[in-house]
C-alpha cells in the first residue's frame, strides 16, 4: 500500500485521499515545497502566461469545434455562422485567434529569457529540448488551425507550406501528395487537418507540456544569476535563496496574469484582427483553388522562417535554390535543438558572459525581428539582401557560438543570487 | 499467494535463457505485428478511391478561343491554361534570348515527349500548361503583352508573372534564369481528340 515516506494529510478527507492518491504530495512538490529563485524578474513570467493561453485555447477551442463544419464546403460558412448567429461565438473565436498570436508572443519572449539566462546549459538541456519539441508542436497545430477557417490565405497558405514537403528529392510530391490525401489541398486534406488540430497535436502538446515542467521541478529553476541555489542550502535543507513556489510565485504570477488578461482584452474587443496580421485579410474571402491571392504571407508567427526561405534564391554544389531554402529552414528550426551543447561558457547569465555573447544575442534578436517584418512584405532585391544579411546572422549566432563563448573573458559570478 | 509466488519466483526454480527467449521473441513477433498495423493507418493517408476519380481526364471545347486568349480549365483541382499563340507571340518566344530562360530546351522540366519544340506543345499555337508555378504552387498572372508593365523586367517578351515571389515564365512556360522558380511550368499529358476538342489527363496515342 505505497510508500509511507509520503506526506500525508493528517486528518479529513485529504487523509483518505492521500492514502489512496499522493495528492498533498504532489502539491508539495510542485508548488508549496518546490524552491524557485528569489530574483526572478520580468521575463520569468512568460512561463505561466503560456499554461494560461494554453488552457485558453483547449476551452474556447473545444467550444469552436461545436459549431465548426470541418468541410471544404461548410467550414467558410460555419466560420461566419460561429461569428453572427451562435450566441456569444464572436467572442470565442475572437478569444481563440487572439490567443494563438498571444501563444507565439508568450512563448517567443519565453525563448528569449532562455537565451539570457542559459536556462539551456546543464542540467537542464533536457527542459530546453522539451520546449523545443513544444514550440515545434506548436508550430504544426498552428498552421493546421490556420486551415480550418478555409479562406483564401488558409488555402494559399497552407499551399506554399505543403509544397516545401516536394522539394525533397524523390519522394518530395509523393509525401505531399501523402499529406494533402488528393492532388491539391482538398476537403480530405481539411478534415485531416481538423482532426490532427483538435485532438492528435493537442494530446501531443499537453503531454511535452508535462515532461517540460516535470524536468524542470527535477533540476529545479535556473534564474537571472544564472547560479545554482542548491549549492547553499540552510540546516533544514533548503535554499537559502529560494522561497517557495507556492504562495511567491502563484501570486506574483497572478500580478502578471492580470496585466496579461488587461492587454489580451484590448485586443480581442478592440483589435481581433491585430491590423491584418492576427487574422490576415485576404482570409474574408472563401478558398479559391484557381486564383491566388496577389501577395501570401503567412501569420506573423512564421515569418521569421519564411524570409529565410525567401532569402535563398542561389543555387550551390549543384543544390536548387528552392531545396536549400527548405533546407535552410529546416535547418533554423534545428539548430536550436543543439543549443545546449554550442554553448561552451563556463557561465550561465548573459549578466557575467563577455561582450562578444552579449553583441550576438542583440544581433541575433535584431535579425530575428527583421526576418519577421521582412517575411510579411512583397521581397524586393534590397529586401533579399536584407534577409540574406539577416539569415547569416542568425546562423552565425549560433554555429560560432563554440567559439565565441570559450575565447572570450568572462566575469565573476556572485556566490550567491543579486537582485 | 505471496508466500508461494513471490520469492520462489524470483530467487529460485528460475530459467533465465527461456524469459530471455521468449521476450525477445515476443518483441520480434510483437514488431512485426506493428509494422502490419501501420500500414492501413500510413495508407489511410493516400487520396481515396473517390479522390482518385475526381482526377479523371477534363475535355476543353477549343472552338471558341480566340487568337491571343487564354482559357482555364480544372484538372485534379489545378488551373490548367489553353493559350491561343498568335503567329507574333510563337514569334516572339522562339527569338527571345535563350541566355535569359534557366531551362531553354526544357531538359530539367516535366512534360510529356510529344510536346515538343522551343513551344513545349503538340501543334506550336495551341500551348497547355499547368497554371501553377513550380516554386511554391502559386498561380502567376498572365501578361501576353510585349514589354507589360508590372512584371520588373524589361524587354517582356509576353508571358506568365507569378505575384507571390516574382517568378517569371514565357508563353511556352519556360522559366527565366535569377527568379525563385528552378523549372519550367509543367505541361499535363493532353490529346486532341479532334480540331476543336482537347483532352487533358490522357497521353497522345503513340501510333
Amino acid at each position: 500500500m505505497g510508500n509511507s515516506n509520503k506526506t500525508r494529510a493528517p486528518r479529513g478527507l485529504m487523509r483518505w485521499v492521500d492514502a489512496r492518491f499522493p495528492a498533498t504530495q504532489l502539491f508539495q512538490d510542485h508548488l508549496s515545497h518546490y524552491y524557485a529563485p528569489k530574483n526572478f524578474n520580468f521575463w520569468y513570467f512568460f512561463g505561466s502566461l503560456a499554461l494560461l493561453v494554453l488552457v485558453n485555447q483547449i476551452l474556447t477551442g473545444i467550444w469552436l469545434t461545436m459549431s465548426f463544419n470541418p468541410s471544404a464546403e461548410g467550414a467558410f460558412d460555419s466560420i461566419e455562422y460561429i461569428m453572427r448567429d451562435v450566441e456569444w461565438g464572436w467572442l470565442i473565436r475572437y478569444m481563440h485567434t487572439t490567443g494563438a498570436s498571444a501563444f507565439f508572443v508568450v512563448i517567443y519572449l519565453h525563448m528569449f529569457r532562455g537565451l539570457l539566462y542559459g536556462s539551456y546549459k546543464a542540467p537542464r538541456e533536457l527542459v530546453w529540448i522539451f520546449g523545443m519539441a513544444i514550440y515545434l508542436t506548436l508550430m504544426a497545430e498552428a498552421f493546421m488551425g490556420y486551415l480550418l477557417p478555409w479562406g483564401q490565405m488558409s488555402y494559399w497558405g497552407a499551399q506554399v507550406i505543403i509544397s516545401l514537403f516536394s522539394a525533397i528529392p524523390f519522394i518530395g510530391p509523393d509525401l505531399a501528395q501523402w499529406v494533402r490525401g488528393d492532388y491539391l489541398i482538398s476537403g480530405i486534406t481539411l478534415n485531416r487537418f481538423f482532426a490532427l488540430h483538435v485532438v492528435a497535436l493537442p494530446i501531443v502538446i499537453l503531454a511535452l507540456v508535462v515532461l517540460h515542467i516535470v524536468a524542470l521541478h527535477e533540476v529545479g529553476s535556473n534564474n537571472p544569476d544564472g547560479i545554482d541555489i542548491k549549492q547553499k542550502k540552510d540546516e533544514a535543507g533548503k535554499p537559502r535563496d529560494g522561497i517557495p513556489f507556492h504562495p511567491y510565485y502563484t501570486v506574483k504570477d497572478l500580478v502578471g496574469v492580470a496585466v496579461f488578461l488587461f492587454v489580451f482584452c484590448i485586443v480581442v474587443f478592440y483589435f481581433p484582427e491585430g491590423g491584418g496580421y492576427f487574422i490576415e485579410t485576404p482570409n474574408f474571402e472563401p478558398a479559391n483553388p484557381l486564383q491566388t491571392p496577389d501577395h501570401i504571407a503567412p501569420v506573423w508567427y512564421f515569418t521569421p522562417f519564411y524570409a529565410i526561405l525567401r532569402a535563398i534564391t542561389f543555387s550551390i554544389f549543384g543544390l536548387e535554390a528552392k531545396f536549400l531554402g527548405v533546407m535552410c529552414m529546416g535547418a533554423a528550426i534545428a539548430v536550436m535543438f543543439v543549443l545546449p551543447w554550442l554553448d561552451r561558457s563556463p557561465v550561465r547569465s548573459i549578466r557575467y558572459k563577455g561582450w562578444i555573447s552579449k553583441l550576438m544575442l542583440a544581433l541575433f534578436a535584431a535579425s530575428f525581428v527583421t526576418l519577421g517584418v521582412l517575411g510579411v512584405m512583397p521581397s524586393t532585391e534590397g529586401r533579399t539582401l536584407l534577409a540574406q544579411v539577416c539569415t547569416a546572422i542568425y546562423f552565425a549566432y549560433f554555429l560560432l557560438m563554440p567559439i565565441y563563448t570559450r575565447l572570450e573573458r568572462t566575469k565573476p559570478v556572485p556566490e550567491r543570487v543579486t537582485g | 499467494m505471496r508466500e508461494k509466488w513471490g520469492p520462489d519466483m524470483a530467487n529460485n526454480g528460475v530459467n533465465k535463457g527461456r524469459r530471455r527467449f521468449l521476450v525477445g521473441a515476443t518483441t520480434v513477433v510483437g514488431a512485426v505485428g506493428v509494422v502490419g498495423v501501420a500500414i492501413p493507418f500510413v495508407s489511410a493517408w493516400q487520396p481515396s478511391a473517390r479522390a482518385r476519380a475526381a482526377g479523371a481526364p477534363v475535355k476543353a471545347d477549343i472552338s471558341k478561343l480566340a487568337p491571343g486568349q487564354r482559357m482555364t480549365v480544372e484538372w485534379r483541382g489545378r488551373p490548367v491554361w489553353i493559350i491561343n499563340r498568335t503567329p507574333e507571340m510563337i514569334e516572339r518566344t522562339e527569338s527571345f534570348t535563350a541566355g535569359r530562360l534557366a531551362d531553354p530546351d526544357s531538359q530539367a522540366s516535366l512534360q510529356p515527349a510529344y510536346s515538343t519544340g522551343q513551344m513545349r506543345s503538340i501543334r506550336p499555337e495551341i500551348g497547355v500548361l499547368i497554371g501553377i508555378c513550380t516554386h511554391l504552387g502559386c498561380s502567376p498572372v498572365y501578361r501576353p503583352e510585349p514589354d507589360a508593365t508590372g512584371v520588373g523586367v524589361d524587354d517582356w517578351p509576353g508571358g506568365f508573372f507569378c505575384p507571390c515571389h516574382g517568378s517569371r515564365f514565357d508563353l511556352a512556360g519556360r522559366v527565366f534564369s535569377n527568379v525563385p522558380a528552378p523549372t519550367n511550368l509543367e505541361v499535363p499529358p493532353y490529346r486532341f481528340e479532334n480540331d476543336n476538342i482537347i483532352v487533358v489527363g490522357e497521353d497522345e496515342e503513340t501510333a
